[in-house]
């Protein structure tokens, strides 16, 4: 198929950016979406022109390194990551407008790629369990409810891509965080920091100048993972309790 | 088998004696290499008397120390958080935009662990036993043994952490069991073990980072190592958004980089992962040993089409399951397999091996796959003139346990499989093939996980000593949180009591030199000004590799592909087109430096495999095989580890043996039939 391909193009973070518009041709239905801009790279390669700059690594869908916004949805029109996007879900003659992460608090660095660091630092704000190494309990010792188990892993497979904020008209990362209060909340191991966990994190969040949640619900239409609503109302039951606890 | 410590004085083997010399003229002939660190005693007493006698470091000096850890993964993100834990200062690399992203993310199927929590015979001695015989007697035994015996802390230390493991309704672990084995040892987080594995230690990396023991540099790629006074003391990066060279300078140099199974262009591994930090170490003087043993994992989504950049694999674990075979007649390769009968299938891998059946270790069932494949018994799409595919088919599993038991293991991989192909593998069962996915080989390094240059250390997938010649599953992720959590953190301080060492200068000529060969060779890329993307050589490397150093080798192939390298290289020097600048964020420029460095490996994994005329693990060589067709070890010529020197630019490799004697375990030709 052959397509027009509208691209947010910018040389670094401190040089305005501008749509370019480009065609390719012969793409097949079986490549990714992102195979399709290797073509169109290679392509700008053989011309002279500096190759369009973005995120990927795993391309399996796990990572969460691939980050588009395809026709205005974040990884595009199928409920994945850009990486496991494939042409199939487009055809002959499109135009598709491609454009970085939208969002203050994740700065575009060159072209499609922007800065997500911001999400290390809520996690280094408390999102992780103080257990040092080698001195854990035998495993078995705590049993964890399968029901929270299986709870804790779905929350646990938020990939951080982002997708939930760039998808958010308030650029909140309330899901990103929700997901992994619910993940580290429902598991005996987690009980000891829960209250300072997320009193910290949202604050942190707050910080970064990601905006707040007014349960519009695009993230979780965005998400690749599939992270449902709920962790949210989890986020904001966890902060309640714990400013009523006195944090 | 003995279930108690049967450690011989002396060795049940004798040492090899080569005889053939297929790499003669590609290679100079060096000193043995001996294992100066290397333990003795009763195999089971060996890594507690060494964490014994390794010298301490007291809390006051290891704030004093520096080290450097570059890659961030399962080694290097569990390495990262437990020294940054014990007190030192460290400074975490990566190239990706956060520590999280690391590849050992993507790994799906589980972690082994000697925990027998389900009865069924497991100990620490058959976790060893099932390892070293899984990797065809080419790994070092006291490595391994150290491995399986801390493989049940390290269930400990992720369960503490909060990794949800699958769990039974209890609320206990639950395990299942993995190709090449016999007993359920795995631990899984569904099909996302990796994941949940490395964000484990992320999370243990991050809090150290909000300690600040950690100092965490994203986007930054290692170009060089500084070697100076005989000493790894600190590296050269690129900061990948700025462009800038930085020197930084350290006590200690951990390299934790992973795999470089993107030499072969398609493979599991991602699109960032490289050799670079590994390579350029090599040629400052540390030994890569045993770089031909790359594993090719059964289990891959088959190649679509010419424009394919990378390969999914879909976890072995459906294997458990999935009921592997080809038509008996290729002229019903076409047919949808639904309207196949049953009498007309061949189930190969259970007729050929009756008693392992669909679980054979991984090398067995790629290399009979791809048999059924040259036989013409293919399935899926025509890719050139090839059907490239073989059926893993869950109707019977669907039929036993019911389609919503199968969802509730496999759910995730299924959706995978279904949003690359387009196919439902509910209803048409899925197809597979081989893939590269993992090396065994890797820098050489001692019992203490330093390399032949001081002060450098290697863990993870970037070194070579646990797996032999065919890792087999769910051992990767034990080896990189062992090294990560439990071997280096014991055994750098043994080296580190050293220190602190006497402060570097960056004015010294060993620095200078450094930064300044990065420099010029970031400037070379830019001023070559040719006509082709470091894509298409790349590109051209990976053909080479798959078709003559992949899962079948010969003589003849691999002389063939030595001298088409050599060509590929004069080409990429002298015709690569990188755009743009320097001073910026440049995908070009980053992808130039690693093709460069593959196509250097590339040449020595052709070496390595051309001298190793045996058939052993994944790598399959025409001359050594039995009558049946399956692989023939050498053991009295092969029963060593090649550790290659870097000859230099104009000179030729120096291959270095360092000869494998068991104690613990007699070595037997496989058999899995």
């Amino acid at each position: 198929m052959n397509l027009t391909l509208k691209i947010w193009r910018q040389p670094d973070a401190a040089t305005a950016g501008a749509m370019h518009t480009y065609q390719v041709e012969d793409i097949s239905s079986d490549m990714s979406f992102l195979e399709m801009l290797d073509v169109l790279n290679e392509q700008l390669n053989a011309v002279g022109e500096d190759p369009v700059a973005f995120d990927s690594d795993c391309r399996e869908g796990i990572c969460g390194t691939c980050s588009l916004m395809i026709n205005g949805e974040a990884h595009g029109p199928e409920v994945t990551t850009t990486c496991q996007l494939h042409m199939r879900s487009f055809k002959d003659g499109d135009t598709i407008t491609i454009e970085p992460w939208r969002a203050d608090a994740f700065p575009v660095l060159k072209d499609l790629i922007t800065d997500r660091g911001a999400f290390d630092r809520i996690i280094q704000a408390g999102g992780f369990i103080s257990a040092n190494t080698g001195s854990a309990p035998e495993a078995n010792s705590v049993p964890a409810p399968r029901d929270k188990a299986m709870r804790a892993f779905n929350a646990a497979t938020c990939i951080s891509c982002g997708a939930c904020v760039a998808a958010c008209p308030n650029g909140s990362a309330s899901l990103f965080l929700g997901a992994k209060i619910t993940h580290l909340g429902e598991l005996p191991q987690g009980q000891p920091e829960r209250d300072t966990r997320v009193v910290d994190m949202v604050a942190q969040h707050d910080h970064e100048g990601f905006g707040g949640c007014t349960n519009i619900g695009e993230c979780t239409a965005a998400c690749p993972k599939e992270i449902p609503l709920d962790v949210i109302s989890q986020l904001n039951r966890d902060l309640r309790t714990a400013l009523r606890n006195g944090h | 088998m003995a279930a108690t410590d049967p450690s011989h004085a002396t060795p049940l083997n004798q040492p090899s004696k080569q005889v053939s010399d297929d790499a003669r003229g590609y290679y100079v002939p060096g000193e043995p290499l001996v294992d100066p660190v290397a333990p003795t005693g009763p195999i089971s007493e060996r890594w507690t008397q060494r964490k014994f006698d390794n010298r301490l470091v007291n809390p006051a000096n290891r704030r004093k120390l520096d080290i450097i850890i570059v890659g961030t993964g399962l080694a290097g993100g569990a390495a990262a958080a437990t020294l940054g834990e014990a007190g030192y200062n460290v400074k975490s690399f990566c190239y990706q935009d956060s520590p999280r992203r690391a590849h050992s993310i993507a790994a799906q199927g589980g972690i082994n662990a000697a925990k027998n929590y389900k009865e069924d015979g497991d100990s620490t001695f058959r976790l060893f036993y099932d390892t070293v015989k899984g990797g065809d007697y080419r790994s070092r035994e006291s490595n391994v043994y150290r491995l399986a015996e801390v493989s049940a802390s390290i269930i400990d230390q992720c369960v503490a952490q909060g990794v949800p493991f699958a769990r039974e309704y209890g609320g206990l672990l639950d395990n299942r069991s993995f190709g090449g084995v016999q007993v359920s040892r795995t631990f899984y987080a569904r099909g996302q073990t990796g994941q949940q594995l490395l964000i484990g230690a992320y999370q243990a990396m991050e809090r150290q980072v909000a300690a600040g023991t950690v100092t965490q540099y994203t986007r930054h790629e290692m170009l060089e190592v500084i070697v100076a006074d005989g000493k790894a003391r600190g590296i050269i990066a690129r900061d990948l958004v700025t462009g800038e060279i930085e020197t930084h300078l350290a006590d200690v140099v951990v390299l934790a980089n992973g795999g470089y199974g993107n030499v072969f262009y398609l493979s599991t591994n991602a699109m960032g992962s490289n050799v670079t930090a590994a390579w350029r170490a090599h040629r400052k003087g540390a030994y890569m040993a045993n770089p031909c043993y790359t594993q090719i994992h059964p289990t891959c989504i088959p190649v679509a089409g010419e424009h394919q950049s990378k390969l999914t694999l879909m976890s072995e674990s459906l294997r458990n399951d999935g009921r592997i075979w080809v038509p008996k007649k290729k002229e019903d390769c076409e047919k949808d397999p639904r309207d196949i009968p049953e009498e007309d299938r061949d189930y190969y891998l259970e007729r050929i091996y009756p008693s392992f059946g669909n679980l054979v270790p991984r090398d067995i069932a790629s290399r009979q796959a791809k048999n059924m494949c040259d036989e013409g018994r293919g399935v899926g799409p025509l890719v050139g003139d090839f059907r490239r595919g073989v059926y893993l088919d869950f109707t019977d599993a669907i039929a036993r346990l019911g389609e919503d038991a199968v969802r509730e293991k496999y759910d995730n991989l299924f959706d995978m499989y279904e949003r690359i192909t387009g196919e439902n593998p509910y209803q048409v069962p899925m197809r597979i093939y081989p893939a590269v996915h993992y090396v065994m080989g890797g820098l050489w390094v001692d019992y203490h996980l330093q390399s032949s240059i001081p002060g450098l250390f290697v863990t993870g997938e970037a070194n070579f000593s646990d797996h032999g010649a065919n890792r087999l599953g769910a051992s990767a992720l034990m080896q990189g949180l062992a090294d990560g959590y439990f071997v280096l953190p014991n055994t750098i301080r043994d080296y580190l009591a050293d220190g602190p060492f006497e402060k570097l200068d960056e004015s010294h000529p060993a620095v200078v030199e450094a930064r300044t060969s990065v420099e010029e060779r970031v400037h070379r890329f830019l001023t070559i000004n040719g006509t082709r993307s470091a894509d298409s050589f790349h590109k051209e490397l990976g053909n080479i590799m798959w078709e003559y150093c992949g899962m079948e080798r010969s003589e003849e192939g691999l002389r063939k592909a030595i001298d088409m390298i050599r060509e590929l290289k004069a080409a990429f020097w002298s015709d690569l087109k990188v755009l743009g600048t320097a001073d910026s964020l440049n995908q070009s420029l980053e992808k130039a430096g690693r093709v460069a460095d593959f196509i250097e490996l590339g040449e020595l994994m052709c070496i390595d495999a051309l001298n190793r005329r045996e058939s052993c693990g994944g790598h399959f060589r025409a001359e050594s095989q039995t009558e049946d067709g399956e692989a023939l070890r050498q053991d009295e010529e092969f029963a060593y580890v090649a550790a290659w020197e870097w000859g230099g630019d104009d000179g030729q490799p120096v291959l270095h043996k360092e000869e494998l004697l068991y104690t613990a375990i007699e070595m037997k030709q496989r058999s899995y039939k």
